[in-house]
């Protein structure tokens, strides 16, 4: 059972149903027992990150994330997600998790895509440079696309980079290392490469949890 | 030759939906059913929509229980972003459809006689999920509206003598993460999208930009994303009716230079 972790920030049904069509077992939960019992976690989150990080402080939330890390139970964290588990983001100049070095910054508006300058956010399909190989790109085409919305962008360690994406500059769509994971575009809402990244996630935390 | 962006336009079907079915309506006079909107929502996402709007047109209450229903069905069946307009007026009437599976929500009218109501949704779900509409006719210039172009409400009917360059940058301005710009003058016709307006709103505005009403050959997709300057080009008629395929579209678009996603 993955568990998705409710911190009251944004719209978890998306990830759930798009499980739950899967054949995935899910459930979006905010107790402890049930989150650190599950095969994996996914930490979604959509909004503004300063929220994001007070709400998770509140809920007991943050403390439960790194518990989840420290037992190396499988993690996946989406948007809003993938940039609170850095330690700082630009927006509301926010300490974040600090579970993975590096940092968030704002897209600038006088950067140019094609023949025009950049809108923000960033909003919309965009193709993956993959950098490394990970389980959780098996079987994804190499042109396709996935869906963004974000306004700021990622800067973790380099060595951590699994795959860039361009808009205006170069930046990290996707993170990690096997068992921790960070995806800045909306694998739930990605059609059908999405649905794959989510089923691999799903095939190595049942893989993780009989070893 | 232009240089191509790594972001892909975006194609999106709007379907209109009154008492749980398909309706299309021209120039917001006259409505015929024109299907199932789950079924058709499905077909659009397998065929490589890139984002599908959902519209409800129906007024009574009942009917609004009807359509969180079909939101909700959709939502277990397509994978992609969409939004939900249609007599949104209240924080409340957002987080409805939102929890009923949309990404986004589309404000219109109400949002004309109460602006605010973007800056409380923008609060409440963040700018991502709130998406203005704006229905706009080309009307004489004057002082209050310099652009040459107004804003009109319930459905095109009563003109608000406010500017739409001047309302698109105060919905910027209040936390809209996107723009849906509607021409009345065009919608139905099938004629093109009103490229002038579009790329005025454009360069008004650093959100993103939808354009709407008009969409008949898919040479009007290209011109709407490169002379317009849309980020994404909403598309009705020229779909529901099997004139054209999305992939059929996308193609063309490809071919003539664009950006786009293929499934």
């Amino acid at each position: 059972m993955l568990a998705i972790l409710d911190y009251k920030a944004g719209n978890q049904t998306s990830v759930l149903r798009a499980l739950r069509a899967l054949g995935i077992p899910a459930e979006i939960t905010a107790d402890p027992s049930v989150i650190l019992a599950a095969e994996g976690v996914v930490f979604p989150g959509v909004g503004a990150a300063g929220q994001a990080m007070s709400q998770l402080v509140s809920t007991g939330m943050d403390k439960v994330l790194r518990e989840v890390v420290a037992m190396h139970k499988p993690l996946l964290g989406i948007c809003l997600g993938c940039q609170i588990l850095l330690e700082r983001s630009e927006e509301n100049d926010t300490t974040a998790l600090g579970i993975v070095p590096g940092e968030c910054h704002r897209f600038r508006p006088e950067w140019r895509d094609g023949d025009e300058p950049i809108r923000i956010p960033h909003m919309g399909w965009n193709t993956l440079n993959v950098v490394r190989p990970s389980e959780l790109l098996e079987g994804v085409d190499s042109g396709s696309r996935f869906y963004f919305v974000h306004s700021y962008y990622t800067e973790p360690a380099p060595e951590l980079v699994i795959a860039t994406s361009h808009y205006g500059r170069e930046f990290t769509a996707m993170y990690g290392r096997p068992g921790l994971w960070a995806v800045q575009f909306h694998p739930e809402k990605s059609g059908r490469p999405g649905l794959r990244i989510l089923t691999n996630f799903y095939r190595y935390c049942q893989e993780a949890a009989r070893v | 030759m232009s240089e191509k962006s790594h972001l892909s336009k975006r194609l999106i079907p709007c379907l209109d939906v009154r008492n749980g079915r398909l309706t299309k309506g021209v120039k917001f006079k006259g409505n015929v059913d024109i299907g199932d909107p789950v079924e058709t929502a499905r077909r659009y996402y397998e065929e490589g929509a890139d984002e599908i709007v959902f519209y409800d047109i129906t007024a009574s209450c009942e009917a609004r229980g009807i359509f969180l229903d079909v939101v909700e069905k959709v939502a277990s069946n397509i994978f992609i972003p969409f939004s939900v307009g249609g007599g949104i007026a209240s924080v409340e009437d957002m987080r409805a459809v939102l929890l009923a599976g949309a990404e986004k929500v589309s404000v219109n009218s109400a949002a004309v006689k109460d602006p605010y109501l973007i800056s409380r949704g923008a609060d409440a779900f963040g700018s991502q999920a709130v998406v203005v509409g704006m229905d706009v006719k080309q009307v004489p210039v004057s002082e209050t509206c310099p652009s040459g172009y107004e804003i009109v409400i319930h459905g095109g009917r009563r003109p608000m003598g406010i500017d739409a360059v001047a309302w698109a940058r105060r919905c910027e301005e209040l936390g809209a993460g996107e723009l849906c710009v509607n021409s009345i003058d065009a919608d139905g016709t099938l004629d093109g999208y009103e490229l002038n307006l579009t790329r005025m709103i454009c360069d008004a505005v650093t959100i993103p930009v939808i354009a709407s009403g008009g969409a008949g050959a898919p040479q009007h997709l290209v011109d709407a994303v490169t002379k317009g300057g849309a980020s994404a080009a909403l598309v009705a008629s020229i779909v529901h009716y099997g004139q054209y395929g999305i992939a059929e579209l996308k193609d063309y678009m490809e071919k003539a230079g664009v950006s786009v996603r293929k499934v």
